[in-house]
């Protein structure tokens, strides 16, 4: 066996009559950000979705830390330390910060070689996210779209996952808070999470990324380092630029 | 009425309003949680009454009453707990209709189980252990159970209030009332989340019928209208809001109780009975509270509820052979007064299910391809019957004229029902309209001096030639070909595209310039004008018509019959009302217990047939390699 955290064969998607994924094949390592880059459409959030069980119609096989998950339930995906930050961020609106963090409390959880996860705590996560410590007790629903953005990802982080699905972590924020964003991934790396981040934005991409594959019409294009994405601006500009 | 009279009303309104509040509130958090709008929650309400009774009178005492009420209240989750694990759990995927059919399908086993167990006298339970006494209040006297039930309301209201906002429970609730699918993805089971959700609002429905063993006694017909108060309750004060529904609970039991206060009032002109109104009051105050607020006085829009089950299928036209088919079937039936001269019983069955055929087709026109799911579709059908009926009592209208007459009756309560109808969607709409077609009822049953009350009006008879059975055969069988094709016209037309449009994406629709409201609205009296024809018809053909023929039964009725069919085909409700019809004629008059095998027979068609019956030939006919 690979030491790959995550490992995708042939994965393939429908929404009804429409099928959205060919047969993507990836791999994150453990302690690896990989980035899933491509325009609008391309099929990065099905990507994730389909990795975590919500389409219904989907294909293929999902390894995850050694275990077959492609057949589970998303909340069975989960429990098995799986994290999942959505692109439109679905916080509870009607319950506060900290009540949102509750939902996503999972036991304590280890590696498969025994090393234990990070470990979250509401008072870990304010160290980490500053503006949500001044507003516990905030509805959800009366958040700013970054406070939103950072309470998915930390909320994610309450089920102490040991890799985690970040689905355009960027979009529709502030500047500010992007820069925040990628401190914090830098961050989550240092304590020894994988992250398979979903990305429109090269400029954020080429902050935290490891490596990168390259979606469009559902098929992987390109897969390579960040390094060579960065010096490769044909393919920049054959599957990412506007 | 007097101040103190007045207030002695308030009080007594405040005692009833607890119960209310219990199922209520039961009612609001499963459909939160679970978007299933249980039918059967009044009947846990019932089997609470009669349970707690059985314990009160078997143990007696204060451990058989006070013990038994709590007793009551723990059988009664845990039998919701398996209501949940065993059925619903199967049809969480399926579209909201089947969900509501199988949950009405345990209205009538539960029913008939209650009858068989309990028999079909009423039980009055013993009075409540250390409550035996009254106390005197504003010079009259008030039961001390009363004052107790006042008290018990607040105090439940404290205590889910509490479990819903310190406990973890209580937020995983909260949350998945928002988006259960998020609350799966956090690694939280929904399957235990919704079982443990049916059980807590399974027990607060039985608790609340135990209490009430000490004032009202057990009785056979409170489920329907102990769901029906929930409803009212549950929508005034809003879906998923427990403040919210202890609020209506006290405006709803005190308008009730305020009416039997004021009792008769003489205008001069007019001598009106109040305590004759608490029904028509009850939901006149839904209707007014839905218009000015669509979600309830406390409760929020719901944002779009992310649905699990699958798109509708497009409706398509008629196969060549399914018309053949069709045509032959009309053939045969034309003959059929020729084939059936030595039983003419068979053409009176064949008038009951023409007529089932096109209250059908109509009710699916504005359910299937409308998406607007009328629980009051027997309003139409009532104005229809007794509008007829009524003509030809009083003015002594020919029947013809009377027959014309019956749908334009129908038509015009339609728009006025519908233009109120058409503002809301899902599980409001459904509840409007079960509100107004309940008005309706009311207004029949209670104006006594002009449609004869609970007596209803007979002697109408068709006049000759239309006397013989074969004849009139003939009349229904011509008006419902005529219905049929009719609606079929409007839905492969423009406006039934509309129609559909509006139903699948009211937003896309508005932008390109379709009027949603006004088309629904116009489809709404499409569908009362031909359900009033089968009105007309079935006054004539029963020679007599009374507030039965529109309960709130005759609605679920078509619904069944539409479901039972298939709501994504035309040909649906033509086969799922002439198998209701045939079912209700032959199966349901060998037994007594024809509530429960009808409830059976739905069970098992929710469960196997969830495309209903044409829906289901249809994707086996797909399977074997036809085409369609």
């Amino acid at each position: 066996m690979s030491n790959a955290m995550l490992s995708v064969e042939s994965l393939s998607a429908w929404y009804g009559a429409a099928r959205i994924l060919y047969d993507l094949s990836f791999e994150v390592g453990r302690g690896e950000v990989v980035a899933l880059m491509g325009r609008n459409g391309a099929g990065k959030s099905t990507t994730m979705k389909a990795i975590m069980g919500l389409i219904a119609q989907r294909q293929g096989k999902v390894v995850f830390n050694d275990a077959d998950i492609s057949k589970l339930e998303p909340y069975q995906i989960a429990r098995r330390g799986l994290g999942f930050t959505p692109e439109d961020r679905r916080i509870f609106s009607d319950l506060t910060v900290l009540e949102n963090l509750d939902i996503g409390r999972q036991p304590p959880r280890q590696f498969p070689d025994g090393a234990p996860a990070p470990l979250w705590t509401p008072e870990r996560l304010f160290a980490l996210f500053p503006n949500l410590a001044e507003m516990q007790d905030r509805p959800g629903g009366r958040m700013s779209g970054g406070e939103q953005q950072m309470l998915t990802v930390a909320r994610t982080l309450m089920g102490n996952p040991l890799l985690v699905l970040l689905d355009e972590p960027s979009e529709g924020v502030a500047p500010l808070i992007v820069e925040q964003m990628a401190n914090t991934i830098v961050e989550l790396k240092k304590e020894g999470l994988s992250i398979l981040l979903s990305e429109q934005n090269i400029h954020f991409a080429q902050l935290v990324s490891d490596r990168v594959y390259v979606l469009e019409k559902g098929q992987i294009q390109w897969h390579g380092t960040m390094a060579q994405l960065s010096a490769s601006p044909d393919i920049q500009r054959a599957y990412l630029t506007v | 009425m007097t101040l103190n009279a007045f207030l002695f009303q308030v009080l007594n309104g405040l005692s009833s309003a607890s119960g209310l509040f219990l199922i209520a509130a039961g009612l609001s958090l499963i459909f939160g949680v679970t978007r299933i709008v249980n039918l059967a929650h009044g009947s846990l309400y019932m089997l609470g009454t009669y349970i707690a009774y059985t314990f009160a009178t078997k143990i007696g005492g204060v451990t058989g009453f006070w013990g038994g009420i709590v007793a009551t209240a723990l059988i009664v989750g845990a039998l919701g707990a398996a209501i949940e694990f065993v059925l619903l759990r199967r049809i969480y995927r399926a579209p909201e209709l089947f969900q509501l059919l199988a949950t009405f399908a345990l209205v009538l086993v539960i029913n008939d189980f209650a009858l068989w167990l309990w028999g079909p006298t009423d039980l009055l339970g013993p009075r409540a252990p250390g409550f035996r006494g009254a106390v005197e209040i504003l010079g009259r006297r008030l039961p001390s159970y009363d004052l107790f039930l006042i008290v018990i309301g607040p105090l439940v209201l404290l205590a889910l209030h509490l479990t819903l906002t310190r406990t973890r429970f209580g937020r995983l609730i909260r949350a998945a009332t928002q988006d259960r699918e998020m609350v799966g993805a956090l690694g939280v089971n929904q399957a235990v989340l919704f079982t443990s959700v049916f059980a807590l609002g399974a027990a607060l429905a039985g608790l609340g019928g135990a209490l009430q063993i000490a004032r009202e006694p057990a009785n056979l017909a409170t489920d329907l209208i102990a769901l029906g108060d929930a409803f009212v309750v549950v929508v005034v004060g809003g879906m998923g809001s427990i403040p919210g529904a202890y609020l209506a609970a006290v405006i709803i039991a005190e308008v009730k109780a305020l009416c039997v206060g004021i009792g008769t009032v003489d205008f001069g002109f007019v001598t009106i009975n109040f305590s004759k109104f608490t029904l028509v009051a009850e939901f006149l105050v839904m209707a007014i509270v839905l218009i000015a607020r669509p979600y309830g006085l406390l409760g929020k829009a719901q944002g779009a509820v992310r649905s699990i089950a699958e798109p509708e299928e497009p409706l398509r036209p008629a196969t060549p052979l399914l018309k053949a088919f069709g045509v032959a079937v009309l053939a045969v039936l034309v003959c059929l007064p020729l084939l059936a001269q030595s039983s003419p019983y068979v053409l009176v069955l064949g008038i009951d299910v023409l007529i089932a055929v096109i209250f059908a087709t109509s009710l699916h026109f504005i359910m299937g391809p409308g998406g607007m799911h009328s629980f009051g579709h027997a309003a139409y059908f009532g104005l229809g019957a007794y509008g007829a009926a009524l003509l030809v009592k009083w003015l002594a209208w020919p029947m013809g004229a009377a027959l014309v007459a019956a749908p334009v009756l129908a038509v015009a309560g339609a728009l006025l029902f519908g233009w109120f109808a058409v503002r809301l969607s899902g599980v409001y709409l459904a509840m409007l309209t079960l509100a107004f077609a309940q008005i309706v009822w009311a207004a029949v049953f209670q104006w006594e001096g002009f449609t004869g009350g609970s007596n209803g009006v007979i002697g109408v008879w068709p006049p000759p030639p239309f006397d013989k059975s074969w004849v009139y055969f003939l009349l229904t069988l011509a008006l419902a070909v005529a219905a049929v094709l009719l609606l079929r016209r409007f839905l492969f037309a423009p406006f039934g595209y509309a129609m559909r449009a509006g139903r699948d994406s009211p937003l896309r629709a508005e932008a390109i310039g379709i009027d949603v409201k006004r088309v629904h609205w116009l489809g709404f009296a499409i569908a009362g004008l031909v359900c009033g024809v089968a009105g007309g018809l079935f006054a004539f053909a029963k020679g007599s018509i009374s507030p039965e023929t529109i309960h709130i039964n005759r609605s679920i009725d078509g619904l069944v019959m539409v479901l039972l069919g298939g709501v994504q085909t035309l040909t649906g409700p033509i086969a799922g009302a002439s198998v209701f019809a045939l079912l209700q004629d032959t199966v349901m008059r060998q037994t007594e217990y024809w509530r429960a095998l009808m409830g059976a027979i739905i069970l098992l068609l929710v469960l196997t047939f969830p495309q209903g019956i044409v829906g289901a030939f249809a994707s086996l006919w797909r399977r074997m390699g036809g085409r369609t």
